[in-house]
């Protein structure tokens, strides 16, 4: 079975490590604030000036002036620190952020990524993501395998405009987790029960999966 | 207006000499720390042609959104199209002439702007069609782009509280671009929810000093909330 969204961030919140600073984009990577495994600390970093963000407030706690990067109304929690947006991404493009967990339109073998716009349809522009690829250096890519129109997001180069050109190292879809490694999506864990060869044939770019590759703990 | 004293009248004397064509710098991220009276005074006084510098546009019909449904933008530079139908539209449509701008990128050109340092170099956009046309330089190994900095005729700004020579104390993450946006200004125009006499605010906690500040006005503040999201307790 592909993973759920859920799956899809307790999987990534196995990544986070005690004392990391993290910062998790729009969509499905503000999940894994959900999945923190007991025992360890993280702050999270919002990049419209927030380290230290909390859980959406009651309808009492509820302040015009405190949101997340998607423009939900958030909580900061004891010992969070507040700054600008210039502050903000010094942290970001100082190379602070221990983690960083972004959605992407596409990805392809050589670690580019596209996530902002698609021409003549789509217009979101890049916000923080440009600045978040170039700046951090252990990143997660997490997206759908496919697009809704069941074409893989997982390419030999991107066709969209570019987010960030061979910065992504490691993606994880329903699918499976990758890690892209001389040119190939080299298939690391897949989703339980998921056959390597649907895996295969929804992967458009160079895939490198043993028969072997191991199903994912959850 | 006197001395050191920032403080003005009305909001048609906060924004005296705005013309047509010029650029104007406006805090705020989302609707958040939006400067939104100052906003709604350049509607009713319908300067046009404008170049908005902002991480965002508003929304549809409210805050920068209002200049943009009434045509008094020519161009934008701007992180985040987002959820704004209208400013998606002409963007698409080629109705208005749009730079998109990586985030960190914009808040370094405004600050770099105000810090009288006219251009540097980033990591941010190389490789990309943020990057075309400009140039590279390598750096420890890593490309890196030139981009220039921004200054603007007019900035807008959001603060909580200000003292009347302009320094102003943000609140929460109202804070966002305002700090880089007070710098950037040739003229800086700041609303804050309350005025205080000099010595009410504790020189340590100043976000914004009043060097950067030409005229300060108290308004009141809608303060509409684009995605209200509520844990369930």
């Amino acid at each position: 079975m592909a993973l759920t969204r859920d799956q899809m961030a307790m999987r990534v919140a196995r990544e986070l490590q005690d004392g990391y600073y993290v910062n998790l984009g729009i969509g499905i990577p503000t999940l894994v604030a959900n999945h923190v495994p007991p025992g360890i600390e993280v702050m999270l970093q919002s990049e419209n000036g927030l380290l230290g963000m909390g859980p959406f407030p009651t309808v009492e706690q509820i302040d015009a002036d405190m949101i997340n990067a998607g423009k939900q109304t958030v909580t900061a929690l004891p010992g969070a620190a507040i700054f600008s947006s210039a502050d903000s991404f010094a942290m970001i493009r100082g190379g602070h952020v221990d983690l960083t967990v972004l959605g992407a339109f596409e990805v392809d073998v050589v670690g580019n990524i596209a996530s902002w716009m698609i021409p003549g349809k789509l217009v979101k522009g890049m916000g923080g993501a440009m600045d978040l690829v170039a700046g951090a250096e252990n990143i997660i890519v997490m997206m759908m395998h496919a697009s809704k129109d069941g074409e893989s997001k997982l390419l030999e180069r991107c066709t969209l405009p570019l987010t960030g050109s061979g910065c992504i190292r490691r993606v994880l879809t329903d699918l499976g987790l990758f890690e892209i490694v001389n040119g190939s999506f080299v298939l690391r864990e897949r989703a339980p029960g998921v056959p390597i060869a649907e895996i295969r044939a929804k992967t458009a770019g160079r895939l490198v999966a043993a028969d072997d590759a191991p199903e994912m703990l959850l | 207006m006197a001395g050191l004293d920032k403080r003005v009248a009305g909001y048609t004397e906060a924004l005296a000499g705005l013309s047509d064509g010029m650029t104007v710098a406006s805090g705020g991220f989302g609707l958040c720390g939006i400067p939104e009276n100052l906003i709604a005074e350049i509607r009713r006084r319908g300067t046009s042609d404008l170049t908005v510098i902002s991480n965002n546009c508003g929304v549809d019909g409210f805050g920068l959104g209002l200049l943009l449904e009434n045509r008094q933008i020519r161009k934008v530079i701007a992180s985040y199209v987002g959820e704004n139908a209208e400013f998606e539209r002409q963007l698409l449509a080629g109705e208005i002439e749009v730079e998109l701008t990586p985030q960190g990128t914009l808040a370094e050109k405004l600050r770099a702007g105000g810090a009288g340092i006219p251009a540097f170099f980033t990591a941010t956009g190389y490789g990309t069609p943020v990057g075309d046309g400009k140039q590279v330089r390598e750096f420890n190994g890593r490309p890196c782009i030139l981009e220039h900095s921004l200054t603007a005729d007019f900035a807008i700004v959001k603060g909580w509280k200000a003292d009347w020579y302009g320094n102003v104390v943000y609140r929460h993450t109202a804070r966002n671009f305002n700090p880089a946006v007070a710098t950037a200004g040739r003229i800086t125009v700041v609303e804050v929810e309350e005025i205080v006499p000099p010595g009410a605010l504790d020189p340590d906690q100043v976000h914004t000093p009043g060097i950067y500040v030409d005229r300060l006005i108290q308004g009141r503040f809608e303060k509409r909330i684009e995605n209200r999201t509520v844990h369930k307790a």
